[in-house]
């Protein structure tokens, strides 16, 4: 085993990740452990500055309800959210982030983030729920917030940049610490806490994306979210629920810059090659998902099993009429001047849509010479992505808060998965959809305030088996090991027999979900048979993963990751078989099942993975619904 | 590649342990050739274009350019970013430029105070009212009458 140190971190509450969730919740746990004297700390895979996926920027909060002002509920939020979710999401756990979220915002806006505001002070607003920012600092200022907040708890608050948790240390269904390494020098970490918070994003490149060459990398969620959280939470044994609701958004076509400003905010169509419109032309499909699909809004992935409906019968590309929308904008105002001006204004937005969080688009436009005001756009599906936090639902089974859940989805803290002391926000709480950067960052912190509770309630050492850690470390550290012991053996250290490295790997996992599981290549569609073949040939690669190697600290981060997306891989496989029917055309089709079945599918499905006896075990949970 | 470093101007951050490229990159691509003092990105393929490099180098001696296997060559997006904005140069494959400025923070650097200035609330740890609520939210706490 290579020579590294192991360092030991005792602390109360563990909060493993940097970006919206795991913000929020360092700035609310930072004012609770303040005054019951407790020790708080963060432990980042990146630098907390431009971590998580509003590293690069946002141009819109899309979840604010404007409450105060009388705008909207949070009960109107919970419709909403059902709605487009097919009518499977947590009321309860959506209604809890909702009720919060516009208390965040404000911070934010306080804190220093420019959110745009009309001539009489008002949000702009490009929809019912999002606001306009300028949010290209976005993510600079909530980790200063962050940071700031965790410098009041002084030696009680420690922040760790750079060190990549790889597993959870459980002790008889109480999360009891991490463990992981420094991705900068040759430590490996161990943390003892009493309740860990979970906020290491959602997943990508567990499909095959559209783009296999250079652009591999320009995913829509970030290449560096990467079931962290799913494998974190799946390993302590944690019940897990929606881990067949991927999400696949339609964005414009190969830079994945943003459509919601487009559709929204300057209210652009979409048309086929033959200027038609799907969401007219294709109506009457939209019956066949009834009630959702008769229901406005209609669900994100009904517009885009209508946009593939175009696509299989060859009607592509599809293009946002970006020249039409803006045309239309600014005819409204006939002197020359003024519209000149507004024209001007119009270009500005749009620009500042894309620079603010998707560089590449704005690069991609100007690479193809094209002026949003001059020529159309194409618009195409991506690939599939784990984002609980979108319109996607995959993540942990967590308690709701008391004064709002059911019997049935509550067991004693808000926000906390069924393993003790592990509370889950962000991408890695499932069921609750829709949460986005401010919900996010809202739930991180009604999870830190429950699990500051926890920890006052159950104030317990953690039982840490030393004995399992530095068994732990050796499995850990084992890829660093197979590329020194074999990496002479061949004349090109990529090619040996002994080994596998992460990026073939990746290669392997994303080949197997992409022609089994539904992806880009077979339009989302598969069936048992499909399945249960890409199950066999995923096992296979589990048992390579064994054979992963590394030849620096950077590897060895990208092997575990490998093995973090494959977690996620089985999960979603696991839950897409158990499930027989199709519930969201437009994220994937059981060819076998295609249609809905309200009556045995109405439920949530769930699944878990036994620590003990190594099992899974997949099976319904009911859908509980407390707002009508 | 995505992001590049210009050699001619990239200085290795003066020899510090760590340049600002590496300490930036939430992917971790960004590393120091030591013998050269040059920084690179030692897996393009893996780099998102958030451009967070470019924005932090203090030389700019880092850019992007577009993926190769769908960007047609010749366009570029530079950032010059301040304390309160940032200027975008974008110049496109036929050589038009286009300039905009966009406010990045209302706030100085380093000033944020957690509560923001709102009542910090209850000492209920019971309570489901968060740090700085119900101030925060203007209004009271909604709940469901059950």
């Amino acid at each position: 085993m290579p020579n590294f140190e192991t360092v030991v971190v005792d602390t109360d509450l563990l909060i493993v990740g940097g970006g919206m969730s795991a913000c929020g919740a360092a700035v609310e746990a930072a004012y609770w452990a303040n005054k019951h004297g407790l020790r708080v700390t963060v432990v980042d895979k990146a630098a907390m500055d431009r971590s998580g996926a509003v590293a690069q920027g946002l141009s819109a909060i899309n979840q604010y309800l404007g409450y105060a002002e009388g705008e909207n509920t949070p009960e109107d939020y919970v419709r909403y959210v059902r709605q487009d979710l097919m009518g499977v999401s947590r009321d309860d756990l959506v209604y809890s982030i909702a009720r919060h979220v516009d208390s965040t915002v404000h911070l934010f806006e306080k804190w220093g983030l420019p959110i745009w505001r009309d001539e009489n002070g008002k949000v702009v607003r490009s929809g019912r729920w999002q606001i306009m920012i300028s949010g290209e600092s976005y993510k600079i200022i909530v980790a200063e917030a962050a940071k700031n907040a965790m410098k009041t708890l002084g030696e009680k608050g420690q922040i760790f940049e750079r060190v990549f948790i790889v597993e959870p240390l459980v002790k008889d269904n109480r999360i009891v610490g991490a463990v992981g390494f420094s991705v900068r020098e040759n430590k490996f970490y161990v943390f003892k806490a009493k309740a860990v918070l979970v906020g290491m994003g959602g997943a990508v490149h567990v499909f095959r994306p559209r783009s296999t060459g250079e652009g591999l990398g320009r995913s829509w969620y970030p290449p560096f979210n990467t079931g962290s959280s799913a494998y974190f939470t799946i390993r302590a044994g944690a019940e897990m629920t929606c881990q067949e609701v991927r999400f696949i958004p339609v964005r414009f076509k190969d830079a994945y810059g943003p459509v919601g400003a487009w559709f929204l905010l300057f209210q652009s169509e979409a048309k086929n090659a033959f200027g038609e419109n799907y969401m007219v032309t294709r109506v009457d499909e939209l019956k066949k998902w009834a009630p959702y699909g008769l229901t406005k809004p209609i669900p994100a992935n009904l517009r885009n099993h209508l946009g593939l409906l175009d696509e299989r019968e060859g009607k592509g590309p599809i293009y946002m009429h970006t020249e039409e929308a803006i045309a239309r904008l600014v005819e409204k105002y006939p002197d020359e001047k003024v519209r000149k001006k507004k024209l001007k204004e119009l270009e500005s937005e749009a620009w500042e849509d894309f620079l603010d969080m998707t560089i590449a688009q704005a690069l991609l436009w100007a690479s193809q010479n094209i002026f949003p005001e001059e020529k159309p756009s194409e618009i195409a599906a991506c690939e599939p992505y784990f984002i609980g936090s979108h319109s996607g639902a995959s993540g942990a089974w967590v308690s709701g808060p008391e004064d709002l859940a059911p019997a049935e989805y509550f067991w004693g803290y808000g926000h906390m998965s069924t393993v003790k002391g592990l509370f889950c926000a962000g991408d890695a709480s499932g069921a609750c959809p829709h949460k986005f950067s401010s919900g996010s960052f809202t739930e991180g912190r009604i999870a830190a305030k429950e699990a500051i509770r926890f920890i006052v309630e159950n104030n317990e050492e953690p039982q840490v088996d030393m004995a399992e850690v530095e068994a732990l470390k050796e499995r850990i550290l084992k890829p660093l090991d197979i590329f020194e012991q074999y990496k002479n053996m061949t004349t090109d250290p990529n090619v040996n027999p002994n080994y596998i490295r992460p990026k073939q790997y990746m290669f392997r996992l994303q080949k197997i979900m992409d022609e089994y599981a539904g992806g880009v290549s077979k339009s989302f569609t598969t069936n048992k048979q499909l399945l249960e073949r890409g199950l066999e040939l995923l096992t296979m690669l589990k048992e390579d993963s064994e054979k992963l190697a590394a030849e620096d600290l950077h590897e060895l981060m990208r092997c575990w990751e490998n093995v973090h997306r494959t977690w996620q891989a089985e999960a979603h496989i696991r839950s897409v078989l158990f499930r027989e029917e199709t519930r969201w055309p437009g994220y994937y089709i059981r060819a076998d099942f295609p249609n809905m079945d309200e009556e045995n599918w109405k439920c949530f499905v769930n699944c878990r993975w036994d620590r003990n006896t190594g099992q899974w075990e997949v099976f319904k949970r009911p859908i509980i619904t407390i707002i009508d | 590649m995505p992001s590049y470093v210009l050699a001619e101007k990239c200085d290795g951050c003066k020899g510090q342990d760590k340049t600002a490229c590496m300490y930036i990159c939430p992917n971790d691509l960004m590393v120091l050739d030591k013998e050269r003092m040059k920084a690179y990105n030692r897996d393009p393929q893996m780099c998102w274009e958030c451009a967070c490099c470019v924005k932090i180098c203090p030389q700019q001696a880092m850019d992007l350019r577009g993926y190769a296997d769908f960007m047609p060559l010749g366009a570029s997006t530079i950032p010059l970013r301040g304390s309160q904005d940032i200027m975008w140069t974008v110049k496109f494959r036929n050589g038009t430029i286009k300039r905009f400025k966009f406010p990045i923070r209302t706030t100085p650097e380093g000033s944020i105070v957690p509560d923001a200035g709102f009542e910090t609330g209850t000492d209920d740890l019971k309570s489901p009212l968060l740090f700085t609520e119900p101030a925060s939210i203007g209004r009271e706490l909604a709940t469901l009458k059950r």
